[in-house]
């Protein structure tokens, strides 16, 4: 193989590690471009350990080698040789795990976050179903015909039919309290609203009474308190179905409510 | 690894005690040669011309940079070495040893010690050329002649 004359001796200069300044640039440059002057170069160096395999002497103390096993475990080289390495191809692999990792990671993340909004989404469906259960209820029971219609008026006015003091109505400026409640004995159901109440001490609360149709002493129905035009509702209190009421009455009970009403009574059903 | 160091240790050794005329410095060598090849095997091709050639010249080359108090100046990864002799199998490493020996002896004198200024002591051209007060392209064509001589000298 001929090689390039004029970087002849330079070659073994370089093999040498003689070679100074500009010569190594402009060599290193020929280098790149010319697979005989590479080849060359390989020769030069092979002559060079023809050389250095001639030389001979003593061997290395025992403790060199003690040295070298001894740094040797204490640097694993796995890891070290798969980093270091140049070529890119040597880390795709570390790049690609690490790449599948974190996009493993991403989407675990995600899983998660799908998971906690369908949770939310399966309360709200289970709130809606609840909400539209109360309304089909209170539906049913508004436009039942065997529904218990309750007119509550207050208790030292009754509505009298043809009176002028008409339950609701001013009388001397000032509106009386009246309530309304629909009830169904079948399945105990019962809306109740009322309005023109008066405002309540501190401490005290209105309470619903059931009063049973046989006699029986009167069954709390819940207890409400009005807003500041005094109105108030009371929406499906846990009664038991199949009571038979006679009436409904409203008395004013400490805050938590009693067992048997308190009197006076507010109002009460016609 | 401990294999390795077994069998090319007298001669990672040797070579760096040639160079460096210091067992300790020769030892610090020897440590630093074995632990690139335990840090970087890939950066060996044993299809270059084995282990042994190349580890002699990678010896050579550190304990040159220790010699001359610099950092490492070759990347191992440009050693690239090719041979025409297996030096790797006994019987033939030896007798391959011997002709490279023969031929060192049968050089002039000039020629050798120029070789060895160059190989053992790390010395440039030109600082061979100022010692000797030979002109310095003379010292050039001595330095390349000396080792195509050893090439040669396997072929015949």
């Amino acid at each position: 193989m001929t090689t390039h004359e004029q970087f002849a001796e330079d070659l073994a200069l370089y093999a040498l590690g003689s070679l100074e300044g500009s010569a190594v640039d402009s060599l290193e440059r020929h280098l790149e471009e010319c697979a005989a002057c590479r080849q060359e170069l390989a020769r030069l160096e092979g002559d060079m350990a023809l050389l250095a395999l001639t030389t001979a002497g003593p061997s290395p103390p025992q403790r060199a080698r003690q040295r070298l096993l001894k740094a040797i475990g204490r640097e694993p080289r796995s890891l070290r040789t798969v980093l270091t390495r140049r070529r890119w191809w040597t880390v795709a692999p570390v790049f690609a795990s690490l790449v599948l990792a974190i996009f493993a990671i991403l989407l675990w993340r995600e899983n998660v976050r799908q998971r906690d909004r369908l949770e939310a989404l399966r309360a709200d469906a289970a709130r809606t179903q609840a909400a539209v259960e109360e309304a089909k209820h209170l539906l049913a029971l508004l436009t039942d015909p065997g529904a218990m219609h309750v007119t509550l008026a207050a208790a030292q006015a009754r509505p009298q039919p043809g009176s002028p003091a008409r339950a609701g109505v001013a009388r001397a400026g000032v509106r009386e309290p009246a309530g309304k409640a629909i009830y169904m004995p079948r399945n105990g159901a019962l809306v109740f609203m009322a309005s023109n109440l008066a405002p309540l001490a501190p401490a005290k609360t209105y309470e619903l009474w059931l009063v049973p149709m046989h006699g029986e002493k009167p069954m709390p129905a819940g207890m409400f308190k009005p807003d500041p035009q005094g109105n108030a509702v009371v929406m499906m209190p846990p009664l038991t179905a199949g009571v038979e009421a006679r009436t409904f009455a409203v008395t004013i009970e400490p805050e938590g409510g009693s067992a048997t009403p308190t009197l006076p009574m507010v109002l009460v059903g016609s | 690894m401990a294999e390795l160091y077994d069998r090319y240790s007298p001669l990672v050794y040797a070579v760096a005690l040639r160079v460096l005329a210091d067992t300790g410095a020769a030892e610090d060598v020897l440590q630093e040669v074995f632990m690139q090849l335990w840090r970087h095997p890939a950066r060996f091709d044993a299809r270059r011309g084995g282990l042994g050639p190349w580890l002699a010249v990678i010896a050579r080359h550190r304990a040159i940079d220790t010699l001359r108090k610099r950092r490492p100046q070759t990347d191992l990864e440009d050693v690239v070495i090719a041979i025409e002799a297996d030096l790797e199998e006994g019987a033939e490493r030896v007798r391959a040893l011997e002709k490279v020996r023969a031929s060192l002896r049968a050089m002039p004198e000039n020629q050798r010690t120029t070789l060895e200024l160059a190989f053992f002591e790390g010395m440039t051209h030109s600082e061979i050329a100022a010692q000797t007060g030979e002109p310095l392209g003379t010292v050039k064509t001595r330095i390349r002649a000396a080792l195509l001589a050893l090439r040669r000298a396997l072929s015949t």
